[in-house]
């Protein structure tokens, strides 16, 4: 993956195959430039033993479609920089995904298109789950909630193409002040 | 979220708009991105962007760009399958928004497959 958005893309759509109804995504950056990306979802969750697996990129058989690279790719690219990726997740109640990047690293990628990102997942995802974005960083913070959009929207799809356009855009226009000259 | 107040205007502009078109799934072109981890690391998203781009600016109404998972080809990711009504699936390999803009022109709009781009020609040569 050539920067972290595309692998917040992979990742979080494990948390739609999942099932989940709602998918928080928080990104926060800290005076110490360390990064945390953080997917919470209300998903089926995994047992012990998947969630072992799932952090392994070869100990699969192939014909379990669940298990995959994305995570270990993601993994990867964290301890690169000296940090890591933690998991927790309940059969039933969902599942919490823990990245941690050191973003002052020179091995460390760079965010990429975040907005991008999420346009791509709501417009593909345009009935459920609901999305909700939140970054943070010492310039300031914001939220972007797709249940507040639906209710604007009230029964007009999330991914007509004038509002996937207006998302990219409202997206992009709140995040660039928060991550501009810090990550970006 | 800032703009809201600005997601209403939008809304009224689509609403007019979905109930002019004739909603008639026949008509409907679909198009497909490969979108799991090795389409995503070969570039699925601009790809899937540029598809969606595309489409509004063309005012192209009838056609749904949708996701799908890997399909085993990941060599040939960005993958991407266009159905138009009544035709056979075209499948596309190796992907760019440069790519997309011809396919939407050529194939979409105007009907005819751009065979350079789909994998039986890739396949051929390789």
């Amino acid at each position: 993956m050539r920067d972290l958005s595309l692998h917040i893309l992979d990742l979080t759509q494990n948390s739609v195959r999942a099932n989940a109804t709602l998918v928080q995504l928080d990104i926060t950056v800290d005076e110490r430039k360390w990064i945390t990306i953080r997917i919470t979802d209300d998903g089926c969750g995994m047992d012990a033993e998947l969630k072992e697996r799932v952090l392994s990129p070869f100990a699969t058989t192939r014909t379990t479609r669940k298990v995959g690279l994305g995570i270990p790719l993601m993994a990867q690219n964290a301890r690169l920089t000296g940090g890591d990726v933690t998991l927790e997740s309940e059969v039933g109640k969902g599942t919490v995904l823990t990245v941690m990047l050191d973003g002052g690293s020179i091995d460390c990628l760079p965010l990429g298109d975040l907005a991008g990102t999420m346009t791509t997942l709501i417009s593909a995802n345009p009935d459920k789950p609901d999305f909700v974005l939140t970054c943070k960083s010492v310039k300031g913070e914001m939220l972007f909630d797709t249940r507040q959009v639906r209710q604007v929207l009230s029964g007009v799809s999330l991914n007509e193409p004038e509002i996937t356009a207006w998302m990219l855009s409202a997206i992009q226009e709140e995040i660039e002040p928060i991550f501009g000259g810090v990550i970006l | 979220m800032k703009s809201l107040a600005e997601l209403e205007a939008i809304r009224q502009k689509t609403l007019e708009r979905i109930n002019l078109r004739k909603d008639d799934e026949n008509e409907r072109v679909r198009v497909v991105v490969g979108m799991a981890t090795c389409g995503i690391a070969a570039g699925a998203r601009p790809v899937m962007l540029s598809f969606m781009e595309e489409a509004q600016k063309r005012g192209l109404s009838h056609v749904t760009v949708s996701q799908t998972g890997c399909i085993g080809m990941c060599r040939l990711e960005p993958m991407v399958d266009v159905y138009l009504p009544g035709k056979e699936k075209v499948t596309y390999v190796h992907m760019n928004p440069e790519k997309v803009a011809r396919v939407v022109a050529e194939h979409i709009v105007n009907g005819r497959p751009v065979q350079e781009y789909t994998i039986g020609a890739t396949e051929d040569k390789e």
